[in-house]
């Protein structure tokens, strides 16, 4: 299936299926600095992510039965083995959670979720080490992430475009890409460092509070903007 | 007992501006080192002592130990990879494989245009390969750390990197271009054109003392 980095211009769209927009970066793309350069927020937003938008759309373009939500885009094309779609739904979901997952003052974890870190790693630092080792540890391009399985914590990495949202019963409350276009302008090849500096000046604690909330039934977990009708 | 990171088979500046000096800083000395630090750490504990690189990836094969198969497989890809550049203008094809590129792809536009293809269409780390199956060219390519050990019947023959470290330094995002600039000018075609006829997988095997 096609690469995010094709550069061909793909044929106009005349789409009978949904069309998913590229979600703005809820920061400007200098907010970051200096863990991110503006650099590579506007390659990484604007190549890497708006190609997955992009050429999603264009699988999607002749699916006028295409279900409406990104998230069950992803999930049926998962449940088909449609590799392709998958990729690239997974893709562009997997990213515009990855900037929510990002703010430029990091905080702490609030009440309940700092309640369920305590129980589950200990706290706060200890976590970060399990998500930095589980980052560090994990072959090749992919994704770590926080998630509550129901109202208990885990770290897991899924490779490629794997998504936790596949599983049932899962919610994301943080998630670092650790495909090497991430962090290689700003950190070279050290992910471990890259995953450091990530965790202790930019993961977002409200972002991942809410989404906690919602795991225990309190609001709706995140969700990518609905598509354009056909 | 350890394996060695081999050397870089030309200056670290020779294939400037098609790849700088500073990618091979990173690309060898940092990524490609990595893989060999990583796979001598285990010599001991996964009794790799006395064997080959080769034999030591097909045990991981056979053991199932995907880290082993996978630290150990880009010792092999790296190499291979490194020398199968030269150069821009400083090699050139056999007759003998000029005329399996004809045969296959129409001329070397057509060869360098088919692998990048492959290149650009693998989704995630991997490598594009040019493999020798029977008599005819064949293009493919194979994902995160895989190596053409592991395919029947065919011999490998040139490999591009498309991992995003190959080409983040000098070509940010745009595999298509790096893909394409470096295949089509700083493939080193005398190795491609021995490994037609040698025992081109022993090229980047080497012995765990050596
Ligand atoms: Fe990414
Ligand atoms: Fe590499």
């Amino acid at each position: 299936m096609a690469d995010q980095s094709l550069s061909a211009t793909l044929p106009p769209l005349a789409a009978a299926g949904p069309v998913f927009g590229l979600p703005p970066l809820p920061y400007g793309a200098g907010d970051l600095k200096p863990v991110l350069s503006a650099e590579t927020l506007q390659i990484h937003h604007g190549k890497h992510h708006a190609r997955y938008v992009e050429t999603l759309n264009h699988l999607l373009s002749d699916r006028p039965d295409a279900p409406r939500t990104l998230e069950a885009v992803v999930r049926a094309a998962q449940a088909d083995g449609e590799r392709g779609l998958f990729n690239n739904a997974a893709q562009a979901w997997n990213h515009a959670f990855f900037w929510e997952s990002m703010r430029s003052k990091t905080s702490r974890p609030g009440g309940l979720l700092a309640g369920a870190i305590a129980s589950a790693f200990g706290d706060v630092d200890a976590l970060g080490r399990r998500f930095i080792a589980e980052g560090t540890g994990h072959f090749g391009s992919g994704w770590v992430w926080l998630v509550a399985r129901g109202d208990a914590l885990d770290v897991i990495s899924t490779h490629d475009a794997g998504s936790p949202i596949v599983e049932e019963g899962v919610t994301p409350l943080l998630s670092c890409d650790i495909w090497e276009h991430a962090y290689y302008i700003d950190h070279r090849q050290d992910r471990a460092g890259w995953l450091t500096i990530w965790w202790s000046m930019l993961a977002n604690w409200h972002f991942a509070d809410r989404q906690y909330g919602a795991a225990l039934g309190h609001g709706e977990p995140w969700r990518y903007p609905a598509p354009r009708a056909a | 007992m350890a394996f060695s990171l081999p050397p870089l088979p030309f200056d670290r500046a020779a294939l400037e501006p098609v790849l700088s000096a500073e990618s091979f800083d990173y690309h060898h000395g940092k990524h490609h080192k990595a893989y060999v630090d990583k796979v001598n750490g285990w010599i001991e504990e996964k009794g790799l002592e006395g064997k080959s690189l080769v034999e030591v990836i097909r045990l991981a094969k056979d053991r199932n130990d995907r880290a082993l198969a996978n630290q150990a497989g880009q010792i092999w890809n790296h190499d291979f990879f490194w020398q199968g550049l030269a150069p821009e203008g400083s090699t050139r094809p056999s007759d003998k494989l000029a005329r399996l590129i004809e045969a296959s792809f129409g001329g070397q536009d057509g060869l360098v245009e088919k692998m990048a293809e492959a290149a650009v269409g693998h989704f995630g780390s991997g490598w594009a390969w040019l493999v020798l199956a029977g008599d005819a060219l064949k293009v493919t390519s194979l994902h995160d750390g895989d190596t053409p050990l592991s395919l029947e019947n065919v011999k490998p023959l040139l490999t591009l990197d498309v991992w995003e470290h190959a080409y983040y330094i000098d070509y940010r995002n745009e595999r298509p271009r790096f893909a394409k600039t470096v295949l089509g000018k700083v493939v080193n075609w005398d190795f491609v054109s021995q490994n037609i006829e040698q025992d081109s997988i022993a090229k980047a095997d080497q012995l765990v003392d050596a």
